[in-house]
């Protein structure tokens, strides 16, 4: 594997070869030292055309905890906006000398364009509304540490929210639906795309209707600019038909869990305290964002096998 | 100066025969078999070759003055005269836009130092293309300029397009529209539909166009302005320019080479060479355009010529511009994708676009002794390959790197002088 752009690229095998990697690098993050020296020697550049504090901090601790060198790189939006050539970045980076570009855009196919101008290893880390791969990764190895087995068999997972503009459902969906899972997505017709032929989802309108049908609640943020453009009549409408409430919460099915990509929107999708629900798993994420992330670098970048400790 | 044109063929509805044909200064001085070179006589070769009258091209963009690192009416000229067009009409979206006769004029001067293709600048219907002051359409007029557009946009206000179409009426010029409503389409990048929705980019709604198509349908209808409707990408739009002419308005409508050989899932890999506006549709779409085309639904085959500097098709998606070379390609995508006869190609090329822009008196005429020796010689068989590199244009944005495609021109001569020899420019 040379790149991790899009999880349709990726198949069932590889997925599930890439959970048991990511098991393995959660229990490397469990010990005293949670540090190996697999990567040592190689750069990894985290270039992050759109802004992302979690996602780039994950990346850079998942490279340091492989012992891999980091480079960040942070280009404004205005800079961009400027017509700052991406190519130009790239080119100027890679003769620093990089191993991997970490690659985050507001547009979708930016990662994907750079494997044309790059010899390096590209990770996508986002890209508009069409990928956040690893982000599937993690959330994939999230429900499979919670409910078990190998894959996602037999589990009902509902995608609730904006996932017209989200890179994550569209990652999401994709793995789930791999890992053997059935999701339904749930929104308002505007917040969903406009063409869904060939998508492998059920498609609901109604929050209520299937809340106590899942084994997953999986939450979407809604970006607050949404109601400007009509995609929906108020943040407050939107926080009533398909914010996870305690009424909602309550209503959920025994054992199942809440899961978000962050960050969240308070009051709007999430109008209760995480912590006061008993199976919120979204710190849990976070957490396993940083394995999910090791587990791709050391694919792509590692000797294979699996890590092993400083001789 | 003489040029004799060697064995070739003239095709026109009612057949073809083979042709020589002797050019004497800028007039077709005799057509026949056999024909003797003249003394000092430029004699160009037609084997197996159509001589068909030069093409005209309704929608170029010679992004001069305003984007010389892209195109220069110089290499624009260029590439047009090497894809057979002896005629052009330059779209006024140019920095200044063609809003004044001092940009006309400019227009005008660049492309006869030129000298390779008749350039005949368009108007902009508003001011600066900004949608809300009319040109002065009189005096543009009165410095040879007969279509008019605010291509690149189309013009918004109802009242204002109505007021434009009467205004035009009377004086008997084009109103070409580039038809999209913008707020549909804000920030789009690709066509709506099932590849855009999977791709999470935003989408061009096939409506936004159709709207637009339907307004000046029927604007149209109630000031009887001659309206020409500028690239034609979906199947709803032919419909509704096929209902309006069975009504017998005075519609005329383009579409473009890319839009009938190339669909929406050409965005899959990204590639802002493929972003165009309007965008690349669906198979459905294309084969609408071709059933438009063949029963003269749709007028004319028009390049919509937009060259980008290379660095600009190196950004992101949204960043990159929209636009895609064309006229040297044009003819080898049409041969290659249609299945329209050689007299359709013809008049599809050059007839009906000379007709519409107001050049009919010098292009599009029937290769007959007296007429204009504005010509095109070309290989209706020959296939070949597209190498960006050996283009005559200043930009290397065209779409059709790796596509076999079929006819290719072969000499161009515009007023008598043979400009293009065995696929060369001679200046």
């Amino acid at each position: 594997m040379k790149h991790f752009l899009d999880i349709a690229e990726i198949s069932r095998e590889s997925l599930i070869e890439l959970l048991d990697m990511t098991a393995n690098m959660a229990e490397i993050n469990r010990r005293p030292v949670p540090k190996v020296p697999a990567l040592r020697g190689k750069v990894v550049a985290t270039v992050f055309f759109e802004d992302s504090t979690r996602t780039r901090i994950s990346f850079d601790t998942a490279a340091k905890r492989l012992s891999a060198d980091v480079m960040g790189f942070a280009a404004s939006a205005s800079s961009i906006n400027k017509g700052e050539s991406i190519r130009d970045t790239i080119e100027t980076l890679e003769a620093i000398g990089v191993d991997a570009f970490v690659i985050r855009h507001k547009t979708g196919g930016v990662p994907a364009t750079v494997t044309k101008w790059s010899d390096a290893s590209i990770i996508n880390a986002g890209d508009g509304a069409n990928q956040h791969p690893t982000q599937a990764l993690l959330d994939s190895y999230t429900i499979r540490e919670h409910f078990g087995g190998q894959d996602l068999t037999g589990l009902r997972i509902s995608i609730v929210g904006d996932v017209r503009h989200s890179r994550v459902a569209r990652s999401d969906i994709q793995a789930f639906t791999k890992l053997g899972a059935a999701v339904t997505i749930v929104g308002p017709s505007t917040l969903l795309p406009s063409d869904m032929t060939g998508w492998p989802v059920e498609v609901c309108n109604e929050f209520d209707s299937v809340i106590g049908e899942s084994d997953v609640i999986y939450m979407l943020r809604l970006q607050r600019e949404r109601m400007n453009s009509a995609f929906v009549p108020s943040l407050d409408e939107y926080a009533q038909r398909f914010g996870l409430d305690k009424s909602r919460a309550k209503r959920m099915r025994a054992g199942s869990i809440v899961m978000h990509p962050g960050p969240m929107n308070r009051g709007v999708e999430m109008c209760v305290d995480p912590a006061e629900i008993p199976n919120s798993l979204i710190l849990r994420q976070v957490t396993n964002g940083v394995s999910a992330r090791m587990a791709v670098l050391f694919k792509l970048l590692g000797a294979g096998g699996i890590p092993e400790d400083e001789g | 100066m003489n040029v004799l044109i060697k064995n070739g063929r003239i095709v026109t509805a009612s057949g073809e025969r083979l042709s020589d044909v002797l050019i004497s200064g800028a007039i077709v001085a005799e057509v026949g078999t056999n024909l003797a070179p003249p003394d000092g006589c430029q004699v160009l070769d037609a084997s197996g070759c159509v001589i068909s009258p030069g093409f005209v091209d309704l929608h170029t963009h010679m992004r001069e003055p305003g984007r010389e690192e892209a195109e220069t009416i110089e290499t624009a000229s260029r590439a047009a005269a090497k894809g057979g067009y002896t005629c052009v009409v330059a779209m006024p979206n140019t920095d200044p836009a063609q809003d004044t006769v001092a940009v006309v004029e400019f227009v005008k001067l660049q492309g006869e130092r030129a000298g390779l293709c008749d350039v005949r600048p368009s108007g902009c219907i508003t001011l600066g293309r900004l949608g809300e002051t009319l040109v002065p359409f009189g005096a543009l007029q009165a410095a040879g300029v007969h279509v008019f557009t605010d291509d690149g946009t189309g013009v918004q206000n109802h009242t204002l397009m109505r007021r434009a179409m009467e205004y035009a009426k009377d004086l008997g010029i084009v109103l070409a529209q580039h038809c999209e409503i913008a707020s549909m389409t804000e920030g789009a990048v690709m066509h709506e539909g099932s590849c855009c929705s999977h791709l999470g980019l935003p989408g061009w709604p096939a409506l936004a166009e159709e709207l637009m198509v339907y307004r000046d349908i029927e604007l149209c209808r109630i000031t009887g302005a001659r309206v020409h409707i500028l690239h034609l990408s979906t199947a709803r739009s032919v419909d509704l320019v096929r209902a309006a002419k069975a009504d017998g308005l005075p519609i005329t409508a383009e579409a473009t080479p890319h839009h009938i050989s190339l669909t929406d899932e050409q965005l899959r890999g990204f590639d802002p060479l493929f972003k165009v506006n309007p965008p690349l549709r669906t198979r459905d779409d294309i084969e609408a355009l071709k059933r438009g085309l063949k029963d003269g639904t749709i007028d004319a085959i028009a390049t919509d010529h937009a060259p980008h500097a290379p660095h600009t098709k190196e950004l992101a998606l949204d960043a990159a511009p929209p636009g895609m070379l064309g006229l040297e390609t044009a003819l080898g995508v049409v041969l290659a994708e249609t299945d329209l006869s050689l007299a359709e190609v013809i008049d599809r090329m050059s007839v009906a676009p000379a007709r519409i822009a107001g050049v009919a008196d010098q292009h599009g005429c029937e290769v007959a002794v007296g007429s204009p020796a504005n010509i095109t010689v070309f290989d209706p068989e020959i296939t070949w390959s597209v190498v960006p590199e050996e283009l005559a244009s200043k930009s290397r944005n065209t779409p059709y790197v790796g596509r076999t495609l079929k006819g290719r021109v072969r000499h161009t001569i515009l007023r008598g002088e043979a400009v293009v020899v065995d696929g060369e420019a001679k200046k």
